[in-house]
C-alpha cells in the first residue's frame, strides 16, 4: 500500500448529507473483476444525465473545484459495503474525504486502500465548505503524524481521531493482510485451542 | 463481570487483542459470492497467499444472477464473466460453491441459514452490507469489504475494533397486518439512519422472543440501515428447533451438545449497553417510506412531515412528493416482493393469503422473486404459485434482482415501486427509479389495489 504522511491540496466541495455508496458508484458497474477504471464511473448518476452528457450542475464537473480532497457532508459513505466505492473514489485522484461522519464500512474501506478519512465536526466541516467555496483555490492541509487538519490561508486547524494501529500501518505503507498472515502461528494455536475446549465443554454437558 | 450476548461471543473468538488497537477475531464461517470477492481472488494471487482455511467459506452466485431461464448461459457477458471467475476461483482453492442452478443457489443470506449454515455462537461475515441478518441466530455477523475478505481468505481472522453495544427493546402485543418488517422500518425511523453507527445492536423483549426465525431474519437484516455493524437476537428454543435437522447442522447428541453451550448465550441481568431505547408494540402500524433513506418512514396512513432538512427536501424532490402529502391512494405500478430481507416461504406465504382469490390491478407489474432454490421449490410445494399466477403475478427465479438492478429486473425511470427490499437509496432499483419500502403483505395488497391502501380494515 501507498505511504500516507502528509498532504496540501485544493478540495472539491460536495454538499449533500447521507452521500451513499450506490451514489459513489452505482450497482450496475460492479460487474468488473479488477480494481482499475471505477474512477470514469465515479458518482455516475449525479455526473451524468440520461444521454450521457456532464451534469453541469454537479461539483464534479464545475471546473472551479479541483483536487485530491473532496470534502463531504454528515454520514458519508452509507449504505452497501461495497469497496468499489474506495476504489472509484481513489481512482478519480480522490487521496482524503472529510466528512463529520463516516460509515463504519465506508471507513474501514477508504483506509484498506490508503484514502483517509478525516473526521471533523460540524462545525470545522462548515469552516471548510466556507473557506473553499469563498477561494477555490484554498488548500487544505492533512498532517497524519499530529492528527490535524488545517486551512492554509487562516491557519484554523483541528485534530482529528485515528486508530493507533491504522495510522502506523498508513504511515509505513503497510496493510492488514501483511500484519495477520505474520500471525498464522498463533491463529493456529487459537483453533487448537478452541478445539480442545469445545470438548470440554462436552464434558460439562454430559 | 457481567456480559452482554455480544460480549459472550466477541470474547470467545480474540486471538490476540493488540494494545491500544483492534482485536485479532476469528470467524467460524465465512460466505462469499460473484460480486465482492474476485478481487480478493486476485489480490491473494498476487500476493502468492493461499487460502488459509477453505472449509470455513461457502459461496453462491445471486448478485448478479438473471431470474428467467438460469438453465441457458448469462447473456450479459461482464455478468457471465463475474461468475466465471467465481467458479474458477472456488475450484481452484477447494471452496464449495452452490452455483447457478444448483439446488441450494440462492440469496447469501437466505441459503446459508436454511441450509444450517449458521449457528449459533458463531462468527460470520461476506462481502455484504446485510450479513447482519445472521445475527437472528445469536450470532455475531457483519459486512466486510473486499480487502477484509482477502484478509480472511489469508487468516480467517479479521482486525477489528470491538463495536459498543446498542439494545433495542420491545415489548407488547402487535397489532393485526403488523409484520416483522414493519417493526424494523418503525424503529429506523424512530432512531434515524446513524443512529448505530458504531454500535452492535441486540433487539430484546417478548416481540422477538415471540417472533419467528424468519421474521427475526427481517428485523436483523435492517440493522445496518440504522448504521450498526449488525444486530443480535438471543437463541432460545425457536431458534433450536429452526436449526435442528438441517443440511450442515450438527446432528444427534453433537446437537445436544452444542446446543447445552447455546442456551447460555444471553445476556447476563444487570449487563451494561452504551445505549439503550424502548419501544411498544402498540404504537407500530404497516410502515412505508417516503423518501430515499430507510429512516424516512411513517405509517402507511401517515403523513410526510412538514419540518425537513436540505437532504430531505432533495430526497422529496427525487419522490416527487411533498411535505404533509398523505400517501394513501396514491398509484403504483411496480411491487417487488424478494431480496435477503422478505423472501423466506413465510414472506411468500403471508403474501399469497392475501392475495388468494383476487386480482392484480391492471396497471401493476408484480414481480416475486423466492430467495433460493429451496424457497422456489417450497412455493410450487405449497401451491403458492398457482395464487400468484392466477392473481396475474410474475414467479421468477431465485437471486437478489431488482433489489439492487444489477441484472435486468429494473424498475423504471419516475414509477414508483413498492418493494420489500431494504434500500430506497435513489437510482437503486434502476436509474431514476423510486423505492417505497413495506412488508410483503403491504406489497400485496397495494398490488391488488393498484395504489397505495389501508389493507389493515380488510384483515379478519
Ligand atoms: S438481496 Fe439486495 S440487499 Fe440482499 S444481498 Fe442481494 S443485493 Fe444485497
Amino acid at each position: 500500500m501507498e505511504k500516507f504522511t502528509t498532504l496540501t491540496a485544493t478540495a472539491v466541495p460536495l454538499d449533500s448529507e447521507n452521500v451513499d455508496t450506490d451514489q459513489i458508484i452505482p450497482a450496475r458497474f460492479l460487474k468488473a473483476t479488477d480494481k482499475a477504471g471505477f474512477g470514469d464511473n465515479l458518482f455516475r448518476d449525479w455526473r451524468y444525465d440520461k444521454t450521457g452528457e456532464p451534469n453541469k450542475d454537479f461539483v464534479l464537473n464545475d471546473p472551479t473545484y479541483k483536487g485530491s480532497i473532496l470534502v463531504a457532508g454528515n454520514n458519508f459513505g452509507c449504505g452497501s459495503s461495497r469497496e468499489h466505492a474506495a476504489w472509484a473514489l481513489k481512482a478519480y485522484g480522490f487521496k482524503v474525504v472529510i466528512s463529520s461522519y463516516f460509515a463504519d464500512i465506508f471507513k474501514g474501506n477508504a483506509l484498506n486502500n490508503g484514502l483517509l478519512p478525516v473526521q471533523v465536526s460540524p462545525d470545522y466541516l462548515y469552516k471548510l465548505f466556507t473557506a473553499i467555496t469563498a477561494n477555490p483555490s484554498e488548500e487544505i492541509k492533512i498532517d497524519l503524524e499530529n492528527q490535524l487538519v488545517s486551512i492554509n490561508s487562516s491557519g484554523e486547524s483541528e485534530k482529528f481521531e485515528i486508530d493507533t494501529y491504522k495510522k502506523t500501518c498508513l504511515i509505513n505503507g503497510y496493510d492488514d493482510i501483511d500484519f495477520l498472515t505474520s500471525k498464522l502461528e498463533r491463529i493456529k494455536e487459537y483453533e487448537q485451542k478452541r478445539s480442545v475446549s469445545e470438548k470440554e465443554m462436552d464434558k460439562i454437558a454430559n | 463481570m457481567k456480559k452482554t450476548l455480544f460480549d459472550k461471543i466477541w470474547d470467545a473468538h480474540i486471538v490476540e487483542s493488540i494494545p491500544n488497537g483492534p482485536d485479532i477475531l476469528y470467524i467460524d464461517k465465512h460466505l462469499i459470492h460473484e460480486v465482492t470477492s474476485p478481487q480478493a481472488f486476485n489480490e491473494l494471487k498476487e500476493r502468492d497467499v493461499p487460502v488459509f482455511r477453505p472449509d470455513k467459506i461457502v459461496a453462491t452466485a445471486d448478485h448478479n444472477t438473471p431470474t428467467e431461464n438460469q438453465h441457458l448461459p448469462v447473456k450479459d457477458l461482464l455478468s457471465r464473466k463475474q461468475l466465471k471467475e467465481l467458479t474458477q476461483n472456488c475450484e481452484e482453492n477447494n471452496i464449495t460453491l452452490y452455483g447457478l442452478g444448483h439446488p441450494y443457489n440462492g440469496i447469501v443470506h437466505v441459503m446459508a441459514p436454511e441450509l444450517g449454515i449458521t449457528q449459533p455462537g458463531m462468527t460470520i461475515v461476506c462481502g455484504d452490507s446485510h450479513t447482519s441478518t445472521h445475527g437472528a441466530f445469536g450470532t455475531i455477523a457483519f459486512g466486510i469489504g473486499t480487502s477484509q475478505v482477502t484478509q480472511v481468505f489469508a487468516s480467517q481472522c479479521l482486525l477489528v475494533e470491538k463495536p459498543k453495544k446498542l439494545r433495542v427493546n420491545v415489548n407488547g402485543k402487535l397489532k393485526k397486518g403488523v409484520l416483522p418488517k414493519d417493526v424494523i422500518l418503525y424503529i429506523i425511523s424512530k432512531l434515524g439512519t446513524n443512529s448505530g453507527t458504531g454500535y452492535f445492536c441486540e433487539y430484546a423483549g417478548n416481540v422477538f422472543e415471540e417472533m419467528s426465525m424468519e421474521g427475526r431474519m427481517t428485523v436483523c437484516n435492517m440493522s445496518i440501515e440504522m448504521g450498526a455493524r449488525g444486530g443480535l437476537i438471543a437463541p432460545d428454543e425457536t431458534t433450536f428447533e429452526y436449526v435442528k435437522d438441517r443440511e450442515f447442522a450438527p446432528k444427534g447428541e453433537e446437537f445436544e451438545r452444542l446446543k447445552a453451550h447455546w442456551k447460555t448465550l444471553k445476556t447476563d441481568d444487570d449487563a451494561k449497553f452504551d445505549q439503550e431505547y424502548e419501544f411498544e408494540a402498540e404504537d407500530i402500524e404497516p410502515m412505508i417510506t417516503y423518501g430515499t433513506n430507510p429512516g424516512m418512514g411513517i405509517k402507511i396512513t401517515g403523513m410526510i412531515p412538514l419540518e425537513g432538512n436540505k437532504s430531505d427536501a432533495k430526497a422529496l424532490h427525487y419522490m416527487n412528493f411533498k411535505p404533509g402529502e398523505i400517501l394513501l391512494e396514491k398509484p403504483i405500478n411496480y411491487i417487488f416482493i424478494g431480496s435477503c430481507t422478505n423472501s423466506r416461504i413465510e414472506d411468500f406465504r403471508v403474501a399469497a393469503s392475501y392475495i388468494k382469490g383476487k386480482q392484480k390491478a391492471k396497471n401493476v407489474n408484480a414481480l416475486i422473486v423466492p430467495g433460493s432454490q429451496q424457497v422456489a421449490v417450497q412455493i410450487k410445494k405449497e401451491g403458492l404459485d398457482k395464487i400468484f399466477e392466477e392473481a396475474g403475478f410474475t414467479l421468477r427465479q431465485p437471486g437478489c434482482s431488482a433489489c439492487l438492478a444489477m441484472n435486468d429486473d429494473k424498475i423504471p425511470e419516475g414509477e414508483y415501486c413498492v418493494s420489500t427490499s431494504n434500500r430506497n437509496f435513489e437510482g437503486r432499483q434502476g436509474p431514476g427509479s423510486r423505492t417505497i419500502l413495506a412488508s410483503p403483505l403491504t406489497a400485496a395488497a397495494v398490488a391488488i389495489a393498484g395504489k397505495i391502501t389501508d389493507f389493515t380494515k380488510q384483515l379478519n
